[in-house]
This record gives C-alpha cells, sequence and structure tokens, in this order.
C-alpha cells in the first residue's frame, strides 16, 4: 500500500478505535460505585463511617471497582439531581445514605432501571432499589448497660434529633439496656430537631447536665455532646463514631457503625451479576455494629457483662427488645418471652418505661 | 425550678448570645453607614475557621482573634469594593459573599476537622467572683464575653456621643448632603463595613474557639443571619440590639431546659420560640413610628454614585 496522507490517517483512525475500545472494554471491567452523603465527612459521625465502609471496599476490591462520594448534599430536589448526575455518568451502584433520600433515590431509580440503587435507613424498594440498615438499637442496648452502671444521679441524658421510629427506637433500647442492670434509672430527652447542629447540641447537654444527668449519650452528627460532658466533669457515649478524642475522661465507649462488610458484599454481589433488592436489616452478628473500646475507667465485670451479652445478641440468644416490656404507664406492651417483630420495631412510636417526657407528635 | 438552674440558665444565655452581640453590633454600624450588608453569616463562618486555624496552630486566643478578625475583614473588603467602587447591588453581592463565605470556610477547614481545642477558661476576678449568685451570673465569664460588653459600650459612645459616630449616621441619612459638605462618603463607608466584617468574624471565632472550641462546615448554623434580623427588629440602636440577642440565646437555652423537664409542649413548637419570642419582643419595644423613623437609616441599601450630584 502507497503511503498517501489518506492511508496513514486512516490506519491512525483505526489504531485510535481500536485503543479507544480496548479503554473502554478494560472500563467497562471496573465497576463505578457512587454514594451520596447528607453531612460532610469530616463530622466525625454518621457520614465518616459510611466513607471508613467505601474505603474498606475500595481495598477489599482493589482494581474492580472505582468510586466517588459527593457529601452535603440536601435532602430533596438537590438529591435527586445529584443522584440523576451519578447515575448518568456511568455509575451502575449507588449509595444513598440518608432518611430523606428515600423519594428521590426511587425516582431516579425509575429512569434508570439498569443501575442499582442502595438506600439507607429507608423503608421503599423497589426492582432496582434496595435498603439497608444497622440494628443500631443492640448497640444502644449494650452502651445502656455501661451507662446504667457507671451513673451515680441514676440520670441519663439524650440529646436527639427528630422523633422518628429509628430515633425512637434507640432512646428505648438505650433505657432498656440501662434498666436491666439498674432498675431506678431515668432517661431524660432533649429534641434539638436537626441532625446536626454542634451549637444546639451543646446547649441541650448543657441543659440535661444542668437537670442532674451524668451520663450524656446522643442520636445527633456532631461531637458536641461529648465536648460538652468532657467540659462539664460527667460521663458521655458517643455514637456513629468512637469520639474519645474530643473527651478522653469523658467518653465511655461508643455505639458505631461499620459498613466496609456490607458494601464489599454488594459490590461484589453487582460484579457477579447476582445483585437483588432487598431489605437488609444487619447487626452485630454481620459485623454492622462495634462498640468502640471502652475507657479504662469502667470496671472489668462491666466490660465482661456487655461482652457476654454482646455475644448473646450476636447468637440470637439475647434481644434487646423481648418482652417483659413495658411502656411509660407501667402497661406491659411486649409479655414475657415474646420478641418484636422487625415490622414491630420498624414502626415504633412509643417510650418505654423509663424514659421521661413525651414524644413530639 | 430551684435556684442553681435558673442561674445556669441565665450564665448560659450570656454566652449564648455572645456571637449575635458581636454580629448584630458590627452590621449595626456598616447599616447606619447606610450599607446592608447581607454577607454576615459568610463572614462569621471564614472567621470562625480562620480563628480555629490560628488557635490551633498557635495556641494563643490574641492570635486567633486578630486572625478571625483580619479574615471578617477581608472578606468585608471584597465586599466594599463591590458595593462602593464598583457601585454593584448590595442586596446581591452580600447573598454572594455569604455562599462565597460559607463555601471558602468548608475549604479551608477540610484538614481541621478533627481537632479539638481546650477551649477558653473562665476569668476569675479575686473577689467578685466569689459572690454567691451575683459572681457566677455576671463575673464568671470568659474574656470574649467581657470583650463584647466593652465593645457595646463603645460603640454606643461613638454613635451617640463622638462626632465621628455623627458623620457616620450622618451619611447614612443624607450621604449627598455629606458630600456636600466634603466627607469622604465612600472611605467612611468603607470603614464601616471593614468594621462589620471584623466583628463578624470576632462572633465566628469565639463559636469555635470558646463556645464549641471544634470546627465543622457550617457551625455558624445561621447565626449570621439572626444577627442580621436582629438589628432591624431592634431598630438598629445598640441596648435593644443586646436585648435581643441575650433574649434569643436566652430562650433557647430554656427551651432545651424545657424540655428537659418533662413539660409537654411539643419540640418542634420550642425550637421556633427563641425566633418568634424576640421578634415579638422587638417589635413591641420598637413600635414607636417616629423612634422607627429616627433610627433607620434613610439611604440603608441604596447605592451612592458619587458623580451623579
Amino acid at each position: 500500500m502507497a503511503i498517501s496522507r489518506k492511508n496513514v490517517l486512516s490506519v491512525f483512525i483505526i489504531l485510535l478505535c481500536v485503543a479507544g475500545l480496548s479503554l473502554t472494554a478494560s472500563a467497562a471491567d471496573k465497576l463505578k460505585v457512587g454514594f451520596v452523603y447528607i453531612s460532610p465527612i469530616g463530622d466525625a459521625g454518621w457520614t465518616y463511617q459510611h466513607d471508613l465502609g467505601r474505603l474498606a471496599m475500595e481495598k477489599n476490591l482493589g482494581d474492580k471497582v472505582e468510586t466517588k462520594y459527593i457529601e452535603n448534599v440536601p435532602e430533596g430536589p438537590e438529591a435527586e439531581r445529584v443522584i440523576r448526575d451519578l447515575a448518568k455518568s456511568g455509575y451502575d451502584l449507588i449509595f444513598t445514605t440518608s432518611f430523606g433520600y428515600m423519594n428521590p433515590t426511587l425516582k431516579v431509580a425509575k429512569m434508570f432501571p439498569k443501575k442499582r440503587f442502595e438506600h439507607s435507613t429507608g423503608y421503599k424498594t423497589s426492582k432496582n432499589v434496595g435498603t439497608y440498615m444497622c440494628r443500631f438499637y443492640e448497640g444502644r442496648y449494650l452502651t445502656g448497660i455501661v451507662a446504667g452502671k457507671m451513673t451515680k444521679s441514676n440520670t441519663l441524658g439524650y440529646v436527639a434529633a427528630f422523633p422518628i421510629p429509628e430515633v425512637i427506637r434507640g432512646i428505648n433500647a438505650f433505657t432498656l439496656g440501662a434498666k436491666s442492670v439498674n432498675p431506678d434509672v431515668k432517661v431524660k430527652v432533649i429534641w434539638v430537631n436537626s441532625w446536626f447542629d454542634p451549637g444546639k447540641e451543646r446547649e441541650a447537654s448543657e441543659a440535661l447536665i444542668a437537670q442532674g444527668a451524668d451520663v450524656i449519650t446522643h442520636h445527633t452528627d456532631s461531637t458536641a455532646p461529648t465536648l460538652t460532658a468532657e467540659e462539664k466533669g460527667v460521663y458521655a457515649i458517643a455514637y456513629h463514631s468512637d469520639m474519645s478524642k474530643y473527651g478522653p475522661k469523658a467518653h465511655l465507649t461508643a455505639a458505631t457503625h461499620v459498613y466496609g462488610d456490607f458494601y464489599t458484599r454488594t459490590a461484589q454481589s453487582v460484579l457477579d451479576n447476582t445483585w437483588k433488592s432487598e431489605q437488609v436489616w444487619t447487626g452485630i452478628k454481620e459485623g454492622s455494629i462495634a462498640l468502640a473500646p471502652m475507657n479504662p475507667v469502667v470496671p472489668a465485670d462491666v466490660v465482661a457483662l456487655v461482652e457476654k451479652t454482646r455475644k448473646g445478641i450476636a447468637d440470637g440468644s439475647v434481644h434487646p427488645f423481648q418482652g417483659p416490656i413495658k411502656d411509660q404507664g407501667g402497661k406491659v406492651v411486649v409479655e414475657a418471652g415474646i420478641t418484636l417483630s422487625d415490622k414491630e420495631l420498624l414502626g415504633m412510636g412509643y417510650y418505654v418505661e423509663g424514659v421521661l417526657g413525651k414524644i413530639p407528635k | 425550678m430551684d435556684g442553681d438552674i435558673l442561674i445556669q440558665i441565665l450564665v448560659a444565655s450570656i454566652a449564648a448570645g455572645t456571637p449575635f452581640v458581636y454580629a448584630a453590633l458590627g452590621e449595626l454600624v456598616t447599616e447606619k453607614s447606610g450599607v446592608l450588608n447581607l454577607g454576615v453569616e459568610g463572614m462569621m463562618l471564614v472567621g470562625a475557621i480562620s480563628g480555629f486555624i490560628a488557635m490551633a496552630k498557635s495556641g494563643s486566643l490574641l492570635v486567633a482573634v486578630l486572625c478571625g478578625m483580619t479574615a471578617g475583614a477581608l472578606m468585608a473588603l471584597i465586599f466594599a469594593v463591590l458595593t462602593l467602587t464598583l457601585m454593584a447591588n448590595q442586596v446581591a453581592s452580600g447573598l454572594a459573599l455569604t455562599i462565597f463565605g460559607v463555601g471558602l470556610s468548608a475549604f479551608l477547614g477540610l484538614k481541621y476537622t478533627s481537632i479539638a481545642l481546650p477551649g477558653v477558661p473562665e476569668l476569675h476576678i479575686p473577689f467578685l467572683s466569689d459572690i454567691p449568685v451575683a459572681g457566677q451570673l455576671l463575673f464568671s465569664h470568659d474574656i470574649l464575653i467581657y470583650s463584647s460588653l466593652v465593645l457595646f459600650g463603645f460603640i454606643s459612645w461613638f454613635l451617640y456621643k463622638s462626632k465621628a459616630g455623627l458623620i457616620l449616621r450622618g451619611i447614612g441619612e443624607a450621604p449627598k448632603s455629606a458630600h456636600a459638605l466634603g466627607y469622604n462618603v465612600i472611605g467612611i463607608r468603607y470603614l464601616a463595613v471593614l468594621f462589620g466584617g471584623a466583628m463578624a468574624g470576632l462572633g465566628g471565632v469565639y463559636l469555635s474557639v470558646a463556645y464549641t472550641p471544634m470546627w465543622v462546615e457550617g457551625m455558624v448554623a445561621g447565626r449570621g443571619w439572626v444577627a442580621l434580623a436582629l438589628v432591624v427588629f431592634a431598630s438598629w440602636r445598640p441596648l435593644r440590639v443586646m436585648a435581643g440577642a441575650y433574649l434569643f440565646g436566652g430562650i433557647t437555652i430554656a427551651q432545651f431546659h424545657i424540655q428537659g423537664f418533662g413539660i409537654e409542649i411539643p419540640s418542634q413548637l420550642l425550637s421556633m420560640l427563641p425566633y418568634i419570642a424576640t421578634i415579638i419582643v422587638l417589635v413591641l419595644i420598637s413600635r414607636d413610628q417616629k423612634s422607627i423613623r429616627l433610627n433607620s437609616p434613610a439611604s440603608l441599601g441604596l447605592t451612592y454614585h458619587p458623580n451623579n450630584q
């Protein structure tokens, strides 16, 4: 073939196409996984744990996955836009990590039937949307045991965000755990009506401490309750992550969430084409809930009791919500020997005995 | 409710109101000169992260305060150039600066989110702090809270008892007349805006270094907007701004205590309470029409064109 300009050009174009095809072929091998976060990773709490899970997944699956995260996405139309952008850019598996992303996720999933979505803490699924949640209440029950044993004033403080079943379940599990070792204990709850506002969380913690609470825990996203407890010389039990460096003397332990295994399993199932939509609710047994290391001030017998209970939850012999459970009025709502079902847990809307105050409507 | 808790609420209210005091008093001076600076929230955030970084690196409160004030002033400088030299719309520029401040502070703070600072100690005045009730209430605060009270005194004196303050207010009322008298309207407004930015920065520093000694994105959580509203509802009078600031902080603290006591008011209603109560109280004390006309700067928000006389 004569070396004319046209021939060189055609060969060049063919080479380019081959290169491009091989590139896309290898790119197609990589699974692109997207993560949508409600708050910054630096919250050292909820999103931080999700991101640790993402990093664990990257480590486990190496070259097979490529991840991207977008943080600080408010719930609502902005979330829909972000999820849609991810789906459009070729992300085949998308994790949306906040309750309020439920409807945006379902909406975008309908537009992209070939992509898969996993919505955290939600309850609606579809053909290509699954949900996942950790049995946070198991961690709460264990931390309740620690709180019940460590309190001297028998008043525990709880800084809570919004009165949704998940938060109420956590309060109840904490109370039941504390009462199982200390029947006289009482739990005061303050609602800050925000998942994340360090100033308000500090003010609520201060109010609880002023009213006699000497162990503070929280269902909010910042480290403010732990910091405040440290400042005021009382104890704190953190949530989401180990916050001991914000309160070395105060921080007893924390109920942390571990997402690495779940993310790895789910991504692998997409790679193997075995993914299906389901409602996953995992706990201590599957490794989704772990306690942060105990403060040395916690006596050895308490540590042993917590470990024994933890093993009991893992093998199914202990369940935080097994009867008899009384409501605030003293009436038995769960008989002895009966354990609340998942469905009843998901819709929990009442306080157990020992919690002070009423649930805001 | 026993006296001890009441004292704790009052003490906490003073601390809670302090960021509002700084930001609102600074904005008051800016608005008295006729400039509407809506960028307070962004300036507080940038001040907060700058002060936090300075404190983390140097351990000195003074350095942190200076850095925070400088950062706030620099943001205000951008605003001043936009609105006073380039004659851009004040509202739009202020909003843009808020958005910019939110993003800039988050960006600067990326590496600092898991550092815990030791906080600012309460001052112990030898004899006065030990007085049973008044001692705790009045004499056991940290230095930034006392500085805010000094600031209030200074601004009250400056605005109403000094010649410079009179000129400032005159510029806010009638810039054309002030110009005719030979005063440098643009120059003085620059100073007022920079001062407001520095105070907003200081309010932010207080939040991130003393109040909750940590940094998280957006930790000012809307306090800048509340400060803006306080200035308006207090009809531009320093004493009423202070009252509004402490009232707001106080009711925020009180509503948490109310929840803790188990009193059955829905928490969402209680969350609204600080805003509603402050608006109602300030509107009631400032409803004298004559007083409003007397105190609101007539040229507020209007772009001043020095050459269009």
